[in-house]
C-alpha cells in the first residue's frame, strides 16, 4: 500500500501522526548544537525514512525520540515529540516502550551473552499481559525471522551481523510496538541481507501495522522501501516529501544515490549548489 | 588416625572454609554482572553489615526495654540490618551509580574504591570502633556423629556456615538463570543502552542487584564475625575473594562457588603438606599464587565468558 503520489505533507500531517515532532532542538554537553529545529511525523501505518550524511543528526532524532538521549548526556532544549497525541518527551525509555514505540539501535546491541531466544524475551519485559501472550509474540517473531528459530539456542555474540540485525528488530517486535524506531538496519550486512529485512520490515508493516521510522544512509534502498522520506543535513530538515518522488528529484539522487541524470557535475558546482540551499533552508 | 584420613580430614576442613570464600566473592559477581564494575566497596558492606547487626544488639535493649536475652532482639537487629544495606543499596544507586551512567568501567570502579573508604568510616562513625564478639548460637565444635563413624573432626559451625552458604549460592544461580528479573539483569550486564532501549528499567535494576549484594554482604559478615570477631579486618575478607573470582571467573556464579571450593581446599592442603617444607605460613600467600598462574593460563577463570569480539 503506498501513498498516492499527489498527497501533500500536510494532507499526510491532517491524516492523524502517530508520531509528531515539532521544532526538536538538541545539545550535547550544554554546548554542541546537533538538532537545529527538526520537524517531522510519522502517520499511522506508514513507513517513513530519514535520510542524511553522517553526522546530520539522524541517529540524535530518533534517540530524541525514543529518550535515550539522556544517557548520553544530550538534551532536548527546544521542541516536542509527540506520540499518539501525548507529549513524550520527558518520558523514560521504559514509559515509552510502553507506550507502544522502541528503538532498534545502530549497531544491533544485542545481549552478546544471552542466547537468541533469551535476547528476544528480554524484549518483553515491559509487558504485563501474561506467559502466554509473550509466547504468542515469540511464535510470531519466529515467523517473520525463521532463521532466528534455528538459532534460539545460540549466544547472540556468535551469530552473524544479519541474525543480529534480525535478533534486535526481533527483541523490539517482543514488546508489542505501533512504532518502531530503526537506526542504520542496513549498517555493515551484505546487500542481500539487507534486502531480506527491509522485505520483512514491508511485511511487518502491511499485516502487523507496524509504523517504522528509519534512519538509513543508504538512501536507495530506504526510499524503495518507504512511503515517506525526510532528508536532514547539519541538523536541518531540508527536504521532504512522498518516497517515489524524492527518489526522482534531481538534488537527492544527485547528493544521496550518486546517480546524475546528465553525467558527473563538478564538486565546485555541488559546493556552490549547497551553500545555497542552506540560506534557503 | 591413618594418613588417608587426616588427608580427608583437612579437605574437609578447606571445602568447608571455601564455601565461606564463595560467598564473600558472590557479593562482587552479582555487581560484577550487572554493573560491569569490581565494586572495591563489598568487603566494606561486608563490614558495616556486620557492625550494624551488632550495634543493633548493643542498643536495642536500651531503646526498646527488651530484655537483653530476648530471641526477638535477634530477629529484630537482623531485621534492622536489612533495612540499613537495603537504604545503602538504594542510596548508591541515587547518590554513585545514577550520575555515572555510559562511563567506562574504570570511572565506576573508581567511584566504588571512594564508596569503600565512606562505607567503613560511616560504619564506624556510627557504631564506634572497638572490636566486638558476634554469637549466632552454633558452636565451633566438633561434630559428635562424624567423630564417631569416620573418626574426622568436622566443625558444627563449619558445616552450618557451609550450608547457609550453599543454599545463598545455589538459589541465586537459580534466580539468575530462569527468573525474568534475573534475566533483565544479564541483559543489562551486556549492554546498558540495549537494556535502556527495550525498556529495562536500569535504576530498578541496579537497585535490586546492590539490595541482593547488600544481602549477601549481611550473611557473610555475621559468618565471618561470629568466627573472627566484627572488626575492621572484616573488610579484608574481601581480599580473599579476589584468588576466588580469578579462579572462577567475574561473572559466573557457579564459578564462585568451585573457585571458593578450590582455593579453601588446596589452601589448607598446601599448609599441611607444603607448609612443613618451607616454615609454614603457606595458607596466607597460596591462593594468590594460584590466581597468578590462572591468570596466565586462562585470565577468564574456570566459568568465565569469554571476551567475544566481533571482527
Amino acid at each position: 500500500m503506498s501513498l498516492p503520489a499527489s498527497s501533500t505533507p500536510e494532507q499526510v500531517r491532517a491524516g492523524g501522526a502517530l508520531l509528531d515532532v515539532n521544532n526538536l532542538e538538541v545539545i550535547y554537553d550544554h554546548v554542541i548544537l546537533v538538532l537545529k529545529g527538526v520537524s517531522l511525523s510519522v502517520p499511522k501505518g506508514r513507513v517513513v525514512a530519514l535520510l542524511g550524511a553522517n553526522g546530520a543528526g539522524k541517529s540524535t532524532t530518533l534517540k530524541a525520540i525514543s529518550g535515550l538521549l539522556r544517557a548520553e548526556r544530550g538534551e532536548v532544549t527546544k521542541g516536542s515529540v509527540e506520540f499518539k497525541g501525548h507529549r513524550v518527551d520527558r518520558l523514560t525509555p521504559g514509559e515509552l516502550v510502553r507506550l507502544g514505540a522502541v528503538q532498534v539501535m545502530e549497531g544491533r546491541h544485542c545481549f552478546g551473552h544471552l542466547t537468541i531466544e533469551e535476547n528476544l524475551l528480554t524484549g518483553a519485559h515491559t509487558r504485563r499481559d501474561g506467559h502466554a501472550q509473550v509466547q504468542r509474540s515469540l511464535a510470531m517473531v519466529y515467523d517473520y525471522f525463521p532463521r532466528l528459530k534455528d538459532k534460539r539456542g545460540t549466544q547472540a555474540g556468535y551469530s552473524s551481523g544479519g541474525e543480529q540485525q534480525m535478533c534486535a528488530i526481533g527483541r523490539a517486535l517482543m514488546a508489542n510496538p505501533e512504532l518502531l524506531l530503526l537506526d542504520e538496519p542496513s549498517m555493515g550486512l551484505a546487500p542481500q541481507v539487507v534486502d531480506e529485512i527491509f522485505a520483512i520490515v514491508r511485511t511487518l508493516n502491511q499485516r502487523e501495522c507496524v509504523s517504522f521510522l528509519l534512519a538509513e544512509q543508504n538512501a536507495m534502498v530506504a526510499l524503495r522501501n518507504a512511503d515517506f522520506g525526510y532528508v536532514l543535513e547539519n541538523g536541518r530538515v531540508v527536504m521532504e516529501g512522498v518516497a517515489a518522488e524524492l527518489a526522482a528529484n534531481e538534488d537527492v539522487k544527485e547528493f544521496y544515490l550518486g546517480l546524475a541524470a546528465a553525467g558527473r557535475k563538478s564538486y565546485r558546482d555541488i559546493k556552490h549548489y549547497r551553500r545555497r540551499k542552506r540560506w534557503l533552508a | 588416625m591413618s594418613e588417608l584420613q587426616f588427608f580427608a580430614e583437612v579437605l574437609t576442613g578447606g571445602l568447608l572454609s571455601g564455601l565461606l570464600y564463595a560467598l564473600v566473592a558472590l557479593g562482587f559477581v552479582l555487581i560484577y554482572k550487572a554493573s560491569g564494575v569490581f565494586n572495591f566497596a563489598q568487603g566494606a558492606m561486608v563490614f558495616f553489615a556486620a557492625l550494624t547487626y551488632v550495634g543493633c544488639l548493643e542498643k536495642l535493649p536500651r531503646w526498646t526495654g527488651l530484655a537483653a536475652d530476648s530471641v526477638l532482639l535477634v530477629w529484630l537487629a537482623l531485621l534492622l540490618a536489612l533495612a540499613a544495606m537495603l537504604l545503602l543499596a538504594l542510596a548508591i544507586e541515587r547518590l554513585v551509580l545514577r550520575p555515572l551512567v555510559n562511563q567506562p568501567p574504570q570511572t565506576l570502579f573508581m567511584a566504588t574504591i571512594g564508596l569503600a573508604y565512606f562505607i567503613e568510616g560511616l560504619a564506624q562513625g556510627v557504631w564506634g570502633a572497638n572490636v566486638r564478639g558476634l554469637e549466632l548460637g552454633i558452636q565451633d565444635v566438633p561434630m559428635d556423629w562424624v567423630l564417631d563413624h569416620t573418626g574426622m573432626i568436622v566443625s558444627r559451625f563449619d558445616l552450618f556456615a557451609a550450608g547457609v552458604a550453599a543454599t545463598l549460592v545455589t538459589g541465586l544461580a537459580l534466580f539468575f538463570r530462569h527468573s525474568r528479573v534475573g534475566r533483565a539483569l544479564r541483559a543489562v550486564a551486556d549492554d546498558h543502552q540495549a537494556a535502556l532501549s527495550v525498556g529495562i528499567p536500569l535504576a530498578t535494576i541496579w537497585r535490586i542487584v546492590w539490595a541482593i549484594a547488600g544481602f549477601v554482604a549481611l550473611v557473610s559478615g555475621l559468618i565471618w564475625g561470629a568466627r573472627n570477631g566484627v572488626q575492621f579486618a572484616l573488610t579484608y575478607t574481601a581480599l580473599k575473594a579476589l584468588p576466588v573470582l580469578i579462579l572462577g571467573g567475574f561473572e559466573s556464579v557457579p564459578g564462585a562457588i568451585v573457585g571458593g571450593l578450590i582455593v579453601g581446599a588446596s589452601e589448607k592442603l598446601a599448609e599441611v603438606y607444603i607448609g612443613p617444607w618451607v616454615g609454614g605460613g603457606v595458607e596466607s600467600w597460596f591462593p594468590y599464587m594460584l590466581a597468578l598462574l590462572f591468570l596466565l593460563i586462562r585470565p577468564e577463570g574456570l566459568f568465565g565468558e569469554k571476551h567475544m569480539d566481533r571482527v
